[in-house]
């Protein structure tokens, strides 16, 4: 599967695979500021320093309150960490929390980059199956009743509450609630990475588990790379203080401190609030006319019996496919045909997700969304063709909101509800060995 | 000598290829020579025009590295390689062309069928798989003619299991074989210049359908015995049948052959490769290591005497 990815990046190839954020809309004036302050005052002295603290600048350390805030969270500075973007937050917590063997819960599907991770740690992956309101909450206590007759603590839950990557739900207020009662009462510790809450376009705001919990239990991650620019690298930790102190050792281990010159940015950015607003303003709306776009194709391009989740924020959804077919086989075809995603196998540690495949909307524009989603939806056709064949079967049948193929819907259509989606517990063992 | 290592390129095995050809760079720096890594591309023609080589390596997997086309562009330049000619890497590279040449040579090959992909539908030969699966007997393979690295390789028990087998081995190629399963003990012999090197035992660690993608190029998911625990007239038989196989497929240079010894002592060739591995965990190392090259050693070989 990795070789299959190393070639999405050939430039003739429509790549839904990636997780790019757009950031064609930054605006000029926050560069200006951030020349200003590279140029001016204190700002070069600053950003040519060799080394910072290890917890971070003080003003990123205020530019992260800031971002908290705007979800409804406070942290204390004292529980901060700015980190090498939201990756080494993950790598942090392994590190500092998981020894060969651990047992760790997450989501399943998950974060296919929190793998690397889990597994680099040697921890013992358990994934939990979600539905349109995020982890069921039911499988999770079953699960910690088990682990705890065999005699077995969970490090952690690590969680993406909010347009869940790669997934595209969010954990409804309900399940918020329960998990962090949960995690009181069972002494379980959760890790809530939150990369995307900001980028809702659709619905109310929900609390973060953190706030809900007020920091006992939940260690949150954060980044900068979704609301600013990935490139700079910056995340954050936001972690009882105990914990976050073995953290900040574990990091001057890892790389001393995070970038001065990123920090230098980042506080420059920070300092015209209201810009930062419109430009957060201006990011939501591309990215929901892209979802749009992405939701009215997949109407038009996939077969019944496909289907797919219906993400009020963030940049992914979910689409799976009937179970003849299989995303990674299908990714080799769809390679052939100049189009990439994300094969659900990669969310998954134990060989499940052969039916599903994550796309991305944000990084890609709305042509090439529509094209890109035809393209899939002719590769599956034609695989649904072809085992019919084999089987005996009736050929698949287009969406009853059909239109003739190539044929562009506008942008503004309505979106149209995708099926949501369950995701069923499936063994490896049913796919051919 | 200025010797062009082409790896990399645009296919699924794009990783693999990069891995094995930095390790030629390193050997042929240790050898004295001078390298040029080329990551296969539109440009090829102009960086070997430019270069000038005096010797190219191809350690470039997939398509364009196995089927003969790089070798062609490198014959029509007249920059020597180690790998067989382009005419020779043309029958290797297609599963089905290999399996009737050497069936032709009485060389045995497992029992099977192909299916093009035009008339499998157009055709309606669909229909036919279910006799004919019927005729070989479960277990079967399903694999795509021309792939490598056991993409798109799969093993059926039943008829949903073939059909879902059959459309992911289309993803790769246009062309699938249908073979029995053949059990046995599975080797790699390594055959340089008509010399077949000390076999190689391919074990999965979770049995012997479990020797994937993922496996061939992770370390500890396959255990490789080499030279592999063999009487005299087993290993003798195995060699034989590797250097029979490469001379009636008209192949020199390095080639390997894979191939599974039955519980009755038939040597049985499932494919050759052209374009071995080259990386920590490939075959073709660990035989010559075995027949008393190390990797530099090997390395040399490749380059014209």
């Amino acid at each position: 599967m990795r070789d299959l990815m190393a070639i999405t990046e050939r430039p003739e190839v429509i790549s839904l695979a990636g997780g790019l954020p757009d950031v064609s809309g930054f605006p000029p004036q926050m560069l200006e500021r951030v020349a200003k302050a590279m140029t001016d005052g204190a700002g070069p002295r600053r950003a040519r320093r060799p080394y910072g603290p290890t917890e971070g600048m003080a003003k990123v350390h205020e530019a992260i309150q800031v971002v908290m805030a705007e979800e409804g969270t406070q942290v204390d500075l004292g529980e901060l960490l700015v980190t090498t973007g939201g990756q080494q937050a993950i790598d942090l917590v392994c590190k500092t929390l998981v020894d060969p063997g651990d047992v760790v819960l997450a989501e399943g599907p998950t974060y296919p980059g929190a793998i690397p991770s889990f597994t680099a740690y040697q921890a013992d992956v358990r994934q939990l199956e979600m539905d349109e309101h995020g982890l069921r909450i039911d499988l999770l206590e079953e699960t910690l009743d088990q682990l705890d007759e065999a005699g077995i603590r969970p490090k952690f839950l690590y969680t993406i509450p909010t347009f869940q990557n790669p997934a595209g739900v969010t954990m409804s207020l309900e399940r918020r609630k329960q998990l962090v009662k949960i995690a009181q009462e069972r002494e379980l510790l959760v890790v809530e990475d939150s990369p995307y809450s900001l980028l809702r376009y659709e619905g109310d705001p929900l609390p973060t588990l953190r706030s809900l919990d007020g920091g006992n239990y939940v260690i949150y991650l954060g980044t900068f790379s979704k609301i600013l620019a990935a490139g700079l690298r910056i995340g954050w930790i936001a972690a009882p203080r105990a914990i976050r102190q073995k953290m900040n050792i574990g990091k001057q281990g890892a790389d001393l401190c995070s970038p001065s010159t990123s920090q230098v940015v980042i506080e420059a950015c920070f300092q015209d609030l209201p810009l930062w607003r419109s430009y957060l303003e201006d990011v939501k709306g591309r990215y929901q006319g892209r979802r749009d776009v992405m939701l009215s194709s997949l109407a038009h391009a996939m077969p019944e019996g496909t289907s797919w989740t219906r993400p009020e924020g963030g940049l992914f959804l979910w689409v799976t496919l009937p179970e003849a077919l299989d995303t990674t086989d299908l990714l080799a075809r769809a390679l052939r045909s100049n189009v990439a995603f994300v094969p659900g196998r990669a969310a998954y540690t134990d060989g499940r997700g052969g039916h599903s495949m994550r796309v991305n909307f944000s990084g890609v524009n709305a042509d090439d969304i529509h094209e890109g989603v035809r393209r899939i939806g002719d590769v599956v056709f034609e695989q649904l063709e072809l085992y019919g064949d084999v089987m005996g079967e009736a050929p698949p049948k287009r969406r009853a909101t059909d239109r003739p193929t190539g044929a562009k819907p506008p942008v503004d259509d309505a979106p149209e509800q995708g099926a949501l989606v369950e995701f069923p517990r499936r063994r490896s063992a049913e796919r051919p060995a | 000598m200025r010797v062009a290592v082409l790896g990399g390129g645009p296919s699924f095995e794009r990783q693999v290829s990069i891995a094995g050809a930095e390790r030629v760079v390193h050997a042929l720096g240790e050898l004295g020579h001078k390298p040029l890594m080329i990551d296969v591309g539109r440009d090829l023609v102009a960086q070997l025009t430019d270069a000038r080589p005096e010797a190219a390596i191809v350690v470039l997997h997939g398509s364009v590295g196995e089927d003969g086309s790089v070798q062609a562009v490198l014959e029509g330049l007249g920059i020597p390689h180690q790998s067989p000619s382009a005419a020779a890497c043309r029958r290797v590279w297609d599963k089905a062309i290999t399996k009737g040449i050497l069936d032709a040579a009485g060389i045995a090959v497992p029992q099977g069928v192909v299916f093009d992909r035009q008339p499998f539908t157009a055709l309606g030969a669909a229909r036919a798989l279910t006799p004919i699966a019927e005729r070989l007997g479960y277990p079967l393979v399903v694999k795509p003619a021309r792939s490598g690295s056991a993409l798109g390789v799969n093993r059926a028990m039943t008829d949903k299991h073939l059909a879902q087998a059959m459309v992911a081995a289309y993803s790769y190629d246009d062309s699938v074989l249908v073979e029995q399963f053949v059990a046995g003990r599975e080797f790699g012999v390594s055959v340089i210049d008509g010399e077949a090197f000390p076999a190689v035992e391919i074990k999965p660690q979770d049995g012997p359908e479990a020797y994937d993608f993922e496996a061939r190029y992770s370390i500890g998911l396959v255990q490789y015995e080499c030279p592999a625990q063999l009487d005299d007239a087993t290993a003798e038989a195995i060699s034989t049948t590797a250097v029979q196989a490469a001379e009636a497929l008209g192949v020199d240079g390095i080639v390997r052959v894979d191939l599974i010894v039955t519980p009755h002592g038939t040597p049985t060739v499932l494919e050759l490769n052209n374009v071995p591995g080259l990386t920590d965990t490939s075959l073709l190392p660990m035989a010559a290591a075995a027949g008393g090259l190390s990797f530099s050693d090997l390395v040399a070989r490749m380059l014209p005497r």
